[in-house]
């Protein structure tokens, strides 16, 4: 009987400590596989990855080339235009210096920056924080580095916009297949190619990705084929044209800091 | 029966008013809707009836595979003919008019598919 007693206590004290040690020992190993999925390593060089050089200087050697590239690419998208700032959409647009590069010194910068146009757009994050704050995977990466969004399944919840730290995404506050108070469409002229969006969706750049499939290149690189302002293709593929240029010119990214690894370059 | 003077009459008018949907709508019930085929074309991405009940499931495939898959824009029916998958370029290329093919069986089973939220009709039918 006493024998017994000592064997029961052995056995209930070995059980506590295993159950004890057992969830610290798994968040351990949690843990480990967090920080390999989500930590700054280096980004996977395999694959395609759809990437853009613009070149900052050739836009301000062709003044409204800017303006051409953001019409051309709104038009083709159906990108309604509000008339106000605050219910503003926008896919591409111009911004300047210090607001684009956050994160860079703007001392004793040159004054001829202050007048730059900085074309913008979604970077196209190889770490997105975009898609990993949508609740409903209307957002996603595609196998070829494109940030794809699915309109049919947004809830307009606006989490990717608080996410993105570009401020490469919209929302429709509006029926874009609306009218104005003039009864004019807010689409000026409608692309019957390409859907539109509805009230109550965030909307975004897609790199012209059904574009891409039929062999085009995006709208605002053929724009500004002619001055060579914009440079798009796989960077991941050393022989491509945009490879050679990010070897050659020194670019800069915005914001690289936060990790999310923009597949957008400036030639500044 | 106490009453029944105006309980059997009054039964008798409640059960018509109850049922005047049915007698209101009684000859109209059996007309089936024909939605307009297109006439240059012979042949569907589907056959006809896997067309009818599940175009909405082939509509979403698509969707998800061009959109998340980077699938094939275009595929070919059994006959070789080459299409688009596409609802704004694909179907409505064929089934060029919206009101006499998609409405005729939507207004007749009463769905309302969000498609036209978005999409844009072709030109002709709006």
């Amino acid at each position: 009987m006493d024998s017994k007693r000592r064997d029961f206590l052995k056995i209930a004290g070995l059980t506590a400590i295993a159950g004890i040690a057992a969830p610290s020992a798994f968040n351990t190993l949690l843990k480990g596989e967090a920080i390999a999925a989500g930590g700054h390593g280096a980004a996977a060089p395999t694959g395609k990855r759809y990437g853009m050089v613009i070149d900052v200087k050739k836009f301000t050697e062709n003044p409204g080339l800017a303006e051409q590239c953001i019409s051309a690419c709104h038009t083709i998208h159906n990108v309604p235009d509000f008339g106000n700032r605050k219910d503003e959409i926008k896919w591409l647009w111009i911004e300047s210096y210090e607001h684009a590069f956050t994160t860079a010194s703007q001392y004793k910068r040159p004054d001829a920056l202050k007048d730059m146009p900085i074309l913008t757009l979604c970077n196209h994050c190889d770490n997105p924080p975009c898609v990993r704050a949508c609740p409903t995977k209307a957002t996603f990466k595609k196998k070829d580095g494109i940030v794809g969004m699915d309109y049919h399944r947004c809830i307009g919840c606006r989490f990717c916009m608080a996410a993105c730290p570009y401020g490469a995404r919209s929302f429709n506050w509006r029926d874009p297949r609306g009218k104005d108070a003039n009864g004019q469409p807010f689409i000026k002229s409608e692309n019957p190619k390409y859907p539109a969006r509805m009230r109550g969706v965030v909307e975004k750049c897609n790199f012209c990705t059904e574009r891409l499939a039929i062999g085009q290149i995006p709208a605002c690189v053929e724009v500004a084929a002619q001055t060579k302002a914009i440079v798009f293709g796989d960077i991941n593929d050393p022989e491509s044209e945009i490879s050679q240029v990010l070897k050659t010119s020194f670019t800069i990214q915005r914001n690289p800091a936060i990790g999310t690894y923009p597949s957008l370059f400036y030639i500044i | 029966m106490y009453g029944k003077g105006r309980i059997i009459p009054a039964l008798i008018i409640f059960l018509g008013l109850m049922t005047s949907p049915i007698w209101y709508k009684s000859g109209e019930a059996s007309k089936m809707p024909k939605p307009e085929k297109p006439k240059d074309y012979t042949e569907c991405v589907a056959p006809t009836q896997e067309m009818r009940t599940s175009h909405m499931v082939l509509l979403n495939e698509w969707r998800d595979d061009i959109l998340r898959e980077g699938g094939a824009r275009t595929g070919k029916t059994p006959n070789g003919t080459e299409y688009i998958r596409s609802l704004q370029n694909g179907c409505m290329q064929c089934h060029s008019d919206k009101k006499k093919f998609c409405d005729a069986c939507h207004n007749y089973t009463s769905v309302k598919p969000y498609c036209w939220d978005c999409h844009l009709q072709p030109k002709e039918a709006m």
